[in-house]
């Protein structure tokens, strides 16, 4: 026990030159100084980054809030100098656009991703579509809008909500294709050999195992997707235009909350005005309760 | 399921030798691009009998095991020159379905590999997938218990198979191997991410388990293939020809292989000179 006790000490004595004599924090040494303000920095940038947000989410509630009400939520939009009024056609038509945009995309994009991720990750064509891909996140969201009011929109003579959705489509569908590819290449590769080894074809591994273990990350990807199309406007402009009445036919003019929230904003009277906050809140809120669902329901339950 | 039992019966009826041999390995050559990774071995395998691969690093015991279910087939560049006569057929034969041939071959692997699924779901999962029509819970129950895990899960059979330990996790996977009932177990190290605990479960476990199947187990763990092997195989690795080529240097009862080994290099590897 001595003989131990003696030998660390020596250790130290070695390393130290001396004995510590203080073990205690030292508030005003130079590390110690750095350490708290560069700590003190990364939490003012955490508070900083989220103000624009929160500040966002505030000015809707405020300005927005008082207008929403039932009336608000299913009317249709108001002329020009009449009282009351809503957008419930807007919120229909964004709604049903982003759904067709997503019955296209997701399909497309997941198929896709299997490809890239697991089928043949290293093949030219899938080197050459990831890069498309990439390229493709970046692309301005106006030219997808030009380009689908080319191939469809003059082709069918009407603006419509499947030119819509398509146009949207064309925005969801990198986002999609490469959050789900990275999410299918997070699978343990000892979970695919494990499957291979009971004797699974691909076709079961990829949909056994490899997209059930993958499925929070592909949810997370969709709903970003979601997220960024119920927001767009310019693609819309050129394909869906707007409408001042209920959705009827897919292949109609169709009204959504973007370009409602567009057309009110810029008018000279209080009550589109406000009715533009409360729509700005409304689509907020809807890609909000997206999330919590899409969360809930592809949680990793296992 | 009825197409494994029936050809099992038809084994056991052809050939009521109780040592027969289900599987007979003739390795010539195994590529993996150029590399020449194992030569000329031959590797016959007794029905109810546990064979141990034993050997240094590199020297090719996994590959060869690997082999054996064609688990090496999703490797590209791996190339397998040879015969693996399995109940009379050649696993290799270009008219051989390598999903069917695992269906019959079961693998355990190095690192436990739970799917991220309920306990009951990853026993059940080979059963599902050879759409058995049967009392599924009572196979499950079957399989667990005869991977010695059943009472410590049976109130748990909704948990994630990943919330297990990693001695329970793998013998969780040996449960969801022998769950299909297979004709023979691959294990590859099954014991080395485990304690020393769950270690002696596992071996434990092996023993019981040969009295319904094949097993061929790779191991590092040369007191490990004294304790479960009845056969033993070293494997060494020839560097004469300027790469590093694993190759079978003695194969025999595990006794003989440890107390009177044939070769020189056994000799010195046994009393463990090399590693």
């Amino acid at each position: 026990m001595n003989d131990s006790h003696l030998s660390a000490e020596s250790i130290l004595q070695a390393v130290a030159g001396d004995a510590p004599r203080n073990l205690q924090r030292a508030p005003l040494e130079i590390r110690t100084l750095k350490s708290g303000a560069l700590t003190a920095l990364t939490w003012v940038m955490a508070v900083l980054a989220s103000i624009p947000l929160f500040s966002v989410i505030y000015m809707l509630l405020v300005e927005g809030g008082s207008r929403l009400d039932w009336e608000a939520l299913t009317a249709l939009p108001p002329s020009a100098f009449e009282a009351g009024g809503g957008f419930g056609n807007a919120i229909i038509g964004t709604l049903v656009m982003v759904g067709i945009a997503t019955l296209i995309s997701v399909p497309i994009g997941i198929l896709a991703s299997v490809y890239l991720a697991i089928l043949d990750p290293n093949s030219k064509l899938a080197q050459t579509a990831r890069f498309l891909a990439k390229v493709l996140t970046g692309f301005p969201s106006i030219l997808a809008g030009v380009f689908v009011y080319a191939t469809m929109v003059v082709t069918m003579k009407s603006y419509s909500a499947l030119a819509g959705g398509m146009a949207l489509a064309v925005l969801m569908l990198p986002t999609v294709i490469l959050a789900a590819e990275q999410a299918m290449m997070m699978v343990p590769k000892k979970m695919k050999d494990a499957a291979f080894g009971m004797g699974c074809t691909r076709t079961q591994v990829i949909w056994n195992v490899v997209l059930p273990t993958g499925m929070p990350g592909i949810l997370t990807g969709v709903m970003l997707a979601v997220a960024g199309a119920a927001g767009e406007s310019a693609p819309l402009l050129f394909t869906a235009l707007f409408s001042n009445y209920y959705l009827s036919s897919l292949t109609e003019p169709t009204a959504s909350l973007s370009i409602l929230i567009f057309n009110f904003s810029g008018m000279p009277y209080d009550n589109q005005i406000e009715l533009a906050w409360a729509a700005s809140l409304v689509l907020v809120l809807i890609v909000l309760v997206l999330n919590v669902v899409a969360r809930f329901v592809g949680r990793q339950k296992f | 399921m009825n197409a494994i039992a029936e050809t099992v019966m038809l084994d056991s009826a052809s050939t009521s030798v109780t040592n027969a041999v289900v599987m007979d390995c003739r390795i010539e050559k195994i590529f993996y691009g150029d590399f020449l990774a194992v030569r000329d071995s031959r590797v016959p395998i007794k029905k109810n009998k546990i064979i141990g691969f034993i050997g240094p690093s590199g020297c090719g015991k996994s590959t060869v095991l690997r082999s054996l279910n064609r688990m090496n087939d999703l490797i590209p560049i791996f190339r397998f020159e040879g015969k693996v006569t399995y109940h009379g057929q050649d696993i290799y034969d270009r008219k051989v379905d390598p999903v069917v041939v695992r269906r019959y071959i079961g693998m355990v692997f190095q690192q436990p590999n739970p799917f991220s699924m309920s306990i009951f779901d990853n026993v059940a999962f080979g059963l599902r997938l050879n759409r058995f029509k049967g009392d599924l819970s009572e196979r499950v129950e079957q399989a667990l218990r005869g991977a010695a895990l059943w009472n410590e899960v049976k109130d748990k059979l909704k948990n994630s198979g990943l919330s297990l330990s990693g001695g329970q996790q793998q013998r969780l996977c040996i449960a969801r191997a022998i769950a299909t009932e297979p004709d023979m177990l691959l294990m590859d190290e099954p014991c080395s991410a485990l304690d020393p605990i769950a270690t002696r479960k596992v071996e434990e476990l092996m023993l019981e388990l040969k009295e319904k199947y094949t097993i061929a187990i790779v191991t590092h763990n040369m007191q490990q293939a004294m304790r479960v092997a009845d056969t033993t195989a070293f494997f060494a690795v020839d560097i004469s020809q300027g790469s590093r080529t694993g190759y079978l240097v003695e194969m025999g009862a595990t006794r003989q292989i440890f107390e009177q080994p044939q070769q020189q290099l056994t000799r010195e590897y046994v009393r463990g000179e090399f590693s």
